[in-house]
């Protein structure tokens, strides 16, 4: 990947993903702007998460799923042969429906994406530990976990396991953060502590947040994208999305028909 | 009569037919009950009888626990001196099974690893009924192969003068256990939620990265208790050992390695081959039903053992 500010972080063209037979997304093309809060609206079962999961790649561990039609991340073409999975995975953070922080310490989880893409003799403690220090502070936790670095991951309250999975994340250096409804196993306090901290990051990441919310992606996005059925229907400014829907199947949705 | 009790009525089973499901049900939740409770009367009757079988030794003048449990002598039937020694059998099933679980628990893990984690889904349900196949031959047949084609084997390439001994035993054992072993394995590794491995993924973990850093520890409890239900198969296991194991009462000579080209007999076979010709109420049949005693108390605590270690992850979880 490259390290220039790119005007766009993520764009597809035509591009077409199947479940075995069944076709998941339909000629999808977008363009998401690097530096923005973009979020991904559509009733249920409409390929949000789909595609999401295409950005990185990790639909494939699917044996069953096949796509058409390119998709560059920064710029780049990430079907090329010269780009590495695991580069890409490490540009390209994930963060879960529901929170899942592994089974480990919550430094150890923090810690787990250096260590894999580290050489041992590269890492030493103090990195480490500087890297847990500016993870916890960037998401808000370090005060409140300093002392608690070897508790199970897993003991941690959901809003803190949350944003625990965004912390481990950051030492990696994404350049994109994908989120799928990162606020939907979270109550109204962990909501919105995670919208504050996305704002947060926005300037450094091309963020992209799948939400069934409405008033989120309203209040939390720059830039709107609504998909129906495989398709993406449109794509604008937030505010423009919502006041001034284009297609009328947007307002239909906007104004609750559908699911 | 308002009208809904009406249709509320209409709704209902006829009384008749109800009084029928009312006896016959408790009929059958009776006989279940009964079949349920079979399985303890079964299991407290099977060491009610083995012990009583074997209680009256203690009084005997010829016998002595210390003896019986630390003394290499085992001359049952010696006309001027008997001597109840089950030290070498206790050595022999030691040795014989402790080769087969080492032998059978990097094979296991790796297939349960390979069978969960890397294969494609049609390898793996050839695999899974290729496992329960091997599962399911006779422990004679093992025997069989035992007695003829791995104690060829053992011969042509240790050079040792008899093939049947406790490399040859093991083995056999080894291969009877690792079904078992790669079975459980493979349900403790699946039930490792997939978050987990999705989150390692996104965060460009290899395959075997995921495996080794995130699935075994987070498998280990049942891991463990695939292992022990393998120990504790292997330690039961009777007809294949004492075919293949040579069946000499002697503990196993030479270290480092020396030693697995010995014979030696197990606490089964021993008790197969004898009880037979024992005379019934004698002490020789007495002592062989407290060798019984032993292993059951053996193999008992192995499995309460793998069960608690498998509750604890439930708990856990
Ligand atoms: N692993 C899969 N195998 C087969 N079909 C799938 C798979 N994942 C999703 N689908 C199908 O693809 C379509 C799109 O699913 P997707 O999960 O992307 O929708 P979504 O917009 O994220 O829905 P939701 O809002 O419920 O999360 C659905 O019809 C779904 O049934
Ligand atoms: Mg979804």
């Amino acid at each position: 990947m490259s390290d220039q500010p790119q005007q766009f972080g993520i764009e597809t063209e035509d591009l077409c993903l199947w479940y075995e037979k069944f076709q998941a997304l339909i000629d999808v093309s977008v363009k998401v702007k690097d530096g923005l809060i973009t979020s991904l609206i559509g009733p249920s079962g409409c390929g949000k998460t789909t595609l999401l999961r295409c950005f990185n790649r990790i639909n494939e561990r699917y044996g069953y799923v096949t796509s058409t039609g390119i998709i560059k991340l920064l710029g780049k073409n990430i079907y090329d042969d010269d780009v590495s999975l695991i580069e890409l995975r490490k540009a390209v953070g994930m963060v879960f429906q529901r929170p899942n922080p592994l089974p480990i310490s919550v430094y150890e989880n923090i810690v787990f994406g250096l260590k894999i893409h580290t050489s041992r003799k590269d890492l030493n403690r103090v990195k480490l530990d500087e890297a847990v220090e500016q993870a916890l502070t960037e998401v808000g936790m370090w005060n409140d976990l300093k002392d608690h670095l070897n508790r199970r991951a897993i003991d941690l309250q959901l809003e803190q396991q949350q944003k625990l999975c965004i912390a481990r994340l950051l030492p990696l250096k994404p350049r994109i953060i994908l989120m799928d409804e990162p606020c939907s196993a979270l109550d109204v306090g962990g909501t919105s502590a995670i919208e504050e901290l996305m704002y947060s990051l926005k300037d450094r990441y091309t963020i992209l947040i799948v939400t069934h919310n409405m008033a989120q992606a309203r209040r939390a996005s720059d830039e709107c994208i609504f998909m129906l059925l495989g398709e993406l229907i449109e794509h604008s400014r937030t505010e423009e999305l919502f006041l001034n829907p284009k297609d009328s199947r947007t307002a239909d949705y906007i104004e609750g028909r559908y699911g | 009569m308002p009208p809904n009790s009406v249709r509320f009525k209409a709704e209902r089973p006829p009384p008749r037919r109800s009084t029928i499901a009312v006896v016959g049900e408790s009929i059958l939740e009776t006989l279940i009950r009964l079949a349920g409770m079979s399985a303890i009367i079964f299991v407290l009757a099977i060491f009610y009888f083995i012990f009583k079988e074997a209680f009256p030794i203690f009084g005997s003048e010829e016998f002595s626990l210390g003896e019986f449990l630390f003394s290499t002598q085992w001359y049952p039937t010696s006309e001027t001196n008997v001597r109840y020694g089950i030290a070498a059998l206790i050595v022999g099933t030691m040795c014989v099974s402790g080769l087969a679980v080492v032998v059978a628990v990097p094979f296991s893990l790796g297939s349960a690893i390979y069978i969960s984690e890397f294969c494609g889904p049609m390898a793996k349900e050839a695999l899974k009924i290729i496992i329960e196949l091997l599962a399911a031959i006779p422990s004679v047949v093992w025997g069989f192969i035992g007695l003829t084609v791995t104690s060829a084997l053992v011969m042509k390439y240790t050079g040792a003068q008899v093939g049947i001994n406790v490399l040859n035993g093991g083995v056999i054992l080894a291969l009877m256990c690792v079904p078992i072993i790669t079975s459980i394995a493979e349900d403790a590794l699946k039930a490792v939620p997939d978050s987990y491995r999705e989150a390692a993924m996104a965060l460009g973990a290899t395959r075997w990265q995921i495996v080794y850093k995130i699935l075994l520890p987070a498998a280990k409890n049942g891991l463990l208790a695939a292992v022990l239900l393998g120990v504790g198969r292997a330690v039961g296991e009777t007809m294949a050992v004492l075919m293949a194991t040579g069946h000499a009462v002697q503990i196993p000579q030479g270290l480092p390695f020396g030693w697995i080209l010995d014979s030696v007999r197990t606490l089964t076979a021993n008790i197969a081959s004898e009880l037979g010709e024992a005379p019934t109420q004698s002490d020789h049949y007495r002592v062989l039903f407290l060798t019984g005693v032993l292993l059951f108390i053996i193999t008992f605590m192995v499995n309460l053992t793998a069960d608690l270690v498998v509750r604890g992850i439930r708990r856990k979880q």
